[in-house]
């Protein structure tokens, strides 16, 4: 039995979370984004995965990500492919190459679609969906 | 290592009708597919040793031996490839044949993709889409169309492609399908009819969009010496592969996202075929969305990567061009039918009865699957 009450009122898609992506997902709660790296070779990974594909290790750390990062790709989505989301169309949606060599997707905000640009410095920010799941989301740098 | 090339041929095709609402069940109209590929090979369904269903829907192998009385069914597997699980499951059969495992593979597809459940809705339930729910479905990157915008802005801000050269291959395809008595779309398109469609998911239109459609669609592929004795001339199957992309479950983090399996999959299916690209009469290219024929026609080294925007520009890809593709109609204008239409069609134009879209004096053709956000299947055929 839970203590808090279930948040009923979300109704965008929830991450369906397991063991090794928990400590990312618990990070973005504490609005300080860790990444998954091999605590053997180093190397960073996302997303969030048992074994290092260089070197083999299971043994994972994991390292404050700097949240500082420059845009690789986007789209406009302009239509609901999800109920929970026809309130927030047009959905403006960034690939962003993060510093520590690993990618993320997420929303962005503070831009307008026309000034997205291959390239531009972003920042990760934090916004609590509910009790239990916050997601990162970018703005300018 | 023992080469594939020549070894089988397929030798029988079966389509049903192409709907918006087939009012059929799928295991109906798969099985309605496979009889009249049974039938055009000349065989009997008795014959039908190898069954290779599509992984993703819910028709399993031991429907076949239910329905169709086989008595000793010695081949099946699947090949969870999403859209390129057609030309995957040759590769599979084409295997399974020459090591003497089965006589005649039936690989058979049918779905209710517009009349039952979306798209939408079932890749989200597809374990392949797996890492996409967790991590970019809850900030909203949830369909294909999504998925895939990434990978074509990433494409026109790299290599300068533009909307009005993906709108050639959707009003190519479209003018194919008007010619074609069994496709769904009949209205003429033009370039401005495409750049007027709304936008979907920037910088996809609607009429970059395949279908959603009701149909089955099988064939049968069989060793080459037992296909010279059957109902149909023989078509070789010169080369077959599958490639699956550097992060295969992510476009996120694939290195180079302009890049798909394909690019893996060509140089072995070219190299098994023993063939150049200018040997190639006619192509079928999976077209669930625009960007992905003009991405495939790079990864298959018909041009150079970021040359594809004008490789498919200037009449390249129509029927009287160099390279024509989607015959039929594809994905995009005639039905998606998960790319077992665009194998048919190549079978139709080697055979020499694709009807009004015949490609003249067409000896050697290319099909293509594409799936599961990068999956690449090539197969070259000949007659
Ligand atoms: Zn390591």
């Amino acid at each position: 039995m839970s203590n808090t009450m279930p948040d009923t009122t979300y109704d965008k898609p929830m991450p369906p979370l397991n063991r090794d992506s928990k400590p990312f997902w618990d990070s973005l709660k504490d609005h300080a984004m860790r990444l998954q790296r091999c605590a053997d070779c180093g190397k960073v990974r996302h997303y969030p995965r048992p074994v290092c594909d260089s070197c083999y290790s299971m043994e994972v750390d994991w390292m404050r990500a700097s949240g500082r990062g420059k845009i690789h790709s986007w789209t406009i989505t302009h239509h609901a492919f999800h109920p929970g989301f026809l309130g927030n169309l047009p959905l403006a949606l960034v690939t962003v190459d993060l510093d520590e060599g690993v990618r993320i997707c997420a929303q962005i905000r503070d831009l307008a679609p026309d000034q997205l640009r291959v390239g531009m410095p972003v920042r990760v920010d934090y916004e609590d969906a509910t009790a239990d799941l916050t997601l990162p989301v970018f703005r300018p740098a | 290592m023992t080469s594939l090339m020549d070894k089988c041929a397929v030798t029988g095709i079966g389509e049903t009708a192409y709907t918006k609402n087939s009012g059929k069940s799928v295991v109906a109209l798969q099985m309605e597919a496979s009889l009249k590929a049974i039938a055009d090979a000349g065989l009997k369904p008795t014959d039908i040793d190898g069954v290779i269903p599509y992984g993703s829907l819910e028709v399993v192998a031991e429907e076949f031996i239910t329905n169709l009385g086989l008595q000793d069914l010695r081949f099946s597997a699947v090949t969870p490839l999403g859209g390129a699980s057609a030309v995957a499951a040759i590769q599979a059969a084409v295997s399974a044949l020459v090591a003497g495992v089965a006589n005649h593979v039936l690989i058979p597809i049918g779905r209710n993709g517009s009349s039952g459940e979306r798209i939408g809705a079932r890749a989200a339930a597809m374990p392949q889409f797996r890492t996409v729910g967790e991590y970019e479905m809850p900030s909203g990157n949830i369909a294909p169309p999504q998925l895939y915008a990434h990978m074509a802005r990433r494409h026109m801000e790299m290599y300068g492609t533009t909307s009005r050269q993906l709108a050639e291959i959707a009003v190519t395809v479209r003018s194919n399908a008007i010619l074609n008595d069994n496709a769904v779309m009949q209205k003429p398109m033009t370039i401005e009819d495409h750049q007027n469609s709304r936008m979907i998911s920037d910088p996809l239109r609607l009429f970059d969009c395949c279908l959603e459609s009701d149909g089955g669609a099988a064939v049968i592929i069989s060793r080459a010496e037992q296909a010279r004795d059957l109902a149909q001339r023989p078509i070789y199957i010169m080369g077959v592969a599958e490639g699956h992309p550097d992060s295969p479950s992510t476009i996120t983090q694939r290195p180079d996202m302009t890049t798909l399996g394909t690019a893996k999959a060509a140089p072995r299916a070219f190299g098994m075929a023993g063939v150049s690209h200018k040997d190639i009469d006619v192509a079928e290219i999976y077209d669930c969305f625009t960007y992905i024929v003009m991405c495939q026609l790079e990864d298959l080294g018909f041009c150079k990567k970021g040359e594809g925007g004008d490789f498919v520009s200037n009449g390249r890809i129509a029927l009287d061009g160099e390279l024509p593709i989607n015959t039929h109609g594809g994905l995009l204008s005639q039905s998606h039918i998960i790319g077992m239409n665009h194998v048919c069609e190549l079978v139709k134009q080697l055979r020499g009865n694709a009807g009004k879209a015949q490609v003249a004096n067409a000896e050697i053709g290319l099909v293509t699957g594409y799936g599961d956000m990068g999956d690449g299947a090539v197969a070259i055929m000949r007659n």
